[in-house]
């Protein structure tokens, strides 16, 4: 099938159009950008997106879908349906201890639920050691033949400095890219809040911003000592930012990415107790926001990421230390992506960049742009579109967001995956 | 049973006060306006008691049952707000949760529910985590007061309260006042809450005094001056309030030794000197004799402990009539 999508705002970071123009899709593939058809390009299928912005298909480097194992949070079912609602075509299926993907069996398993979905590509990060214990190292050699496009310890500590080292340079056989959150758990603790006035007026134990920037400082070492790139998940301090700067500049190769709720929300949010704003990396203050903010627009921070966390309504109803930290977050990230742009943080196309071309150059994934020949996954963002978020008509499972009654200037309208349009919103509304 | 909405809630301040502004549950002394305060004093004032009289019950409570409900061990606490419901002639019931359904896995918010079928009107809260009464408030049945008896470290009010009144029976005013807390300020919800209540009431100084692993980031934000030298913080003060110093603290690096602790931080009769020849000194309880306070000062005449107890029985009378009398003007 041919089809046409004429007269929209098309923006593509990678390759700077930014211009009201066509897109011709033939099958699955982009097989034209401009104003006129290529020759002999008859359209089967025209779409007017007159008013509407196009982007690539979002690329989301962490998201938790549950299953198997938690399907009272969420389901991959649920999730992708919510993933391509909000605009994204391709996301990272991060390990968690109660779904460690050790093993290929999991692996396939995931990918088999992934495919019959027939929505979001799915591609999953394993688990670097068993069980996520930090221990003994997991089989990547297999897990990269299972389908495995990265390795992680997700938020669960190394047993010692030793088996990060091993970890690292194991992985880094098989050029599997290494997502690790830096986190120095002893410095943790109990810590659930920034530790700052905030934690103190409300006694809630605090995390220092040490716990990130000493595992960052150690990370690096090791990068400059084995030449292994690795991608730190979830910056959340102004220092963290300035590290992943110095270690740029001396030409390590290191990537970092930051949550979207990071560059939005700062400790003063939690000040009623409030759970929904309960997340790791906790949220820190304003000065901390800025230079995360900062950090994406000099590409210090490569990318940014929902950390999409579906949990129940009992994971949040609890004294705030006893809930689950965690933001259910897929259908804000566009959103506040665009909001960046209106703030007047970074230009528009750089915002989309930072969810599209600069998380592919992370994972080597061959979307997350607008190119002739290559697959069209893309989104239609309706930008007059003004919707007020509540939380009981998001899609996902988890209605667990803290941006209740915030207004937004948009969202997608449509999605497509190789040609094929998985979500509209006018046949769903 | 409904789903509650996760929706963000009001302040812990405003949530306790009414439209009218009466008080209507009492979860933190922070927000309260300075008025308030004196209301609960002056009231407290009429219900202390003198020993060896017999006691009178008030029946500003007759037909209310309150639930101590504490997640945390306490003697004191409980059995001054236990005497306080009876005195006032309510019904109480203390539920030691170890022993019950929580302990089996029954969540919070379960507990509070059932305890609601059985058509109780007040809480008394203690828990381990801070926001715990803040939560139940916000959750629990309209005509429920919920009173907080310690949540975590994030406040003690009642606490904070009771020792507001034996420094103003002992003292008068606030506003001349230099009064300085001592000890673990890191862990301690007493003296978050008695920082409020001093500050609310426009003592002329406080100060918190420690070392630096027990003084937490940003507390001076809270109106308070910070001295990490015990000699120099209690200089010239009015008051002294030691707080009580928790022997797993020493596991946790924040401390080498109590040994150390009691030579540079407990309170002796020659740390006493420093302070004003007529500074009062007090201690929320338990105290450990030899690690925070000599016992020679804890029984000395400058102590203030006993009265502080005695008085706690008062103010827990004030604030339980004060929640409910909200509670029965609405209704009727």
């Amino acid at each position: 099938m041919k089809q046409e999508i004429i007269n929209a705002h098309i923006i593509d970071p990678d390759s700077g159009f930014n211009d009201i123009s066509n897109l011709y899709i033939d099958e699955k593939t982009i097989a034209h950008i401009g104003k006129t058809p290529p020759e002999s390009f008859h359209a089967d299928h025209t779409i007017d997106a007159a008013g509407q912005w196009l982007f690539p298909g979002l690329i989301d480097l962490s998201a938790y879908l549950r299953e198997p194992g938690q399907e009272f949070k969420a389901s991959i079912e649920s999730e992708a349906l919510a993933a391509v609602s909000a605009g994204i075509t391709q996301l990272y299926y991060m390990p968690e201890p109660e779904t460690s993907i050790d093993n290929m069996p999991m692996v396939n398993l995931i990918m088999k639920r992934a495919r019959a979905e027939k929505k979001v590509r799915v591609n999953v990060i394993g688990a670097i050691t068993q069980g996520l214990k930090g221990k003994q190292l997991t089989n990547m050699g297999g897990l990269k033949y299972a389908g495995c496009t990265g390795v992680s310890n997700q938020r669960q500590p190394f047993s010692n400095t030793r088996t990060l080292r091993m970890a690292m340079d194991y992985a880094a056989t098989y050029n599997l890219p290494l997502f690790l959150h830096p986190i120095d758990h002893a410095l943790v603790g109990n810590g659930c809040v920034h530790e700052g006035p905030v934690a103190t007026r409300m006694g809630l134990p605090g995390i220092p911003v040490a716990a990130e920037t000493t595992a960052i400082a150690q990370i690096i070492a090791l990068i400059e000592e084995l030449d292994v790139p690795v991608h730190l998940c979830r910056l959340s301090a102004a220092s963290s930012v300035t590290l992943v700067r110095t270690a740029k500049q001396r030409g390590l190769p290191v990537t970092a990415d930051v949550a979207a709720h990071q560059l939005f929300l700062t400790e003063m949010d939690i000040s009623d107790f409030n759970p929904l704003c309960h997340v790791q990396p906790p949220l820190r203050n304003q000065r901390d926001l800025e230079a995360l903010r900062q950090g994406v627009a000099d590409g210090t921070i490569d990318a940014i990421c929902s950390d999409h966390q579906p949990h129940e309504i009992d994971a949040k109803l609890a004294p705030f230390q006893q809930t689950e930290p965690g933001i259910s977050a897929f259908e804000t990230l566009l959103p506040l992506i665009v909001r960046l742009s209106e703030e007047g943080s970074m230009p528009l196309d750089q915002a989309i960049a930072s969810v599209t071309i600069r998380p592919a150059e992370i994972t080597g994934s061959q979307q997350g742009r607008l190119q002739v020949g290559r697959k069209a996954d893309f989104t239609l963002f309706d930008n007059q579109d003004f919707w007020q978020l509540r939380a009981s008509d998001l899609v996902s499972q988890g209605k667990n967001t803290p941006f209740e009654g915030w207004s937004f200037s948009g969202k997608s309208s449509k999605t497509f995956i190789q040609g094929k349009c998985v979500f509209d919103r006018t046949s769903t509304s | 049973m409904t789903n509650p909405d996760l929706l963000p809630g009001p302040l812990p301040s405003s949530l306790q006060l009414t439209k009218e502004g009466h008080l209507k549950h009492f979860l933190t002394v922070e927000g309260l306006p300075p008025l308030m305060l004196e209301e609960i004093l002056n009231r407290a004032e009429q219900f202390v008691t003198l020993p060896n009289k017999t006691q009178r019950k008030a029946p500003l409570l007759r037909g209310k049952t309150v639930v101590n409900l504490f997640f945390e061990n306490s003697t004191r606490t409980r059995t001054t707000f236990e005497l306080a419901a009876q005195r006032l002639s309510a019904d109480i019931i203390n539920l030691d949760i170890r022993t019950s359904a929580t302990a089996k896995g029954e969540s919070l918010l379960d507990t509070i529910r059932n305890l609601e079928a059985m058509n109780v009107d007040m809480f008394v809260v203690r828990h381990q985590h801070s926001g715990a009464a803040h939560f139940i408030a916000r959750y629990c049945a309209p005509y429920i007061s919920v009173i907080n008896a310690g949540d975590g470290r994030h406040a003690h009010p009642t606490q904070a309260m009771l020792d507001m009144l034996t420094i103003r029976q002992f003292k008068g005013t606030f506003a001349p006042l230099k009064v300085a807390i001592v000890g673990d300020i890191l862990h301690s919800r007493v003296a978050r809450s008695q920082i409020h209540a001093l500050t609310t009431l426009c003592t002329g100084e406080v100060r918190v005094i420690g070392p630096r692993t027990l003084i937490p980031t940003g507390i001076e934000q809270m109106g308070v001056n910070v001295f990490h030298d015990l000699h120099a913080g209690l200089d010239d003060v009015d008051v002294i309030i030691m707080l009580r110093l928790q022997k797993e603290r020493m596991q946790h690096a924040l401390l080498p030794s109590a040994h150390e602790f009691y030579k540079r931080y407990g309170l002796t009769e020659e740390g006493l000197r420093y302070a004003k020849p007529k500074a009062i000194v007090m201690h929320p309880g338990p105290s450990n004799r030899g690690v925070e306070i000599d016992s020679k000062v804890a029984d000395g005449p400058q102590s203030v402990i006993l009265p502080q107890v005695t008085n706690g029985i008062a103010i827990r009378m004030a604030i339980m009539s004060m929640t409910m009398g909200s509670q029965s003007g609405k209704s009727s």
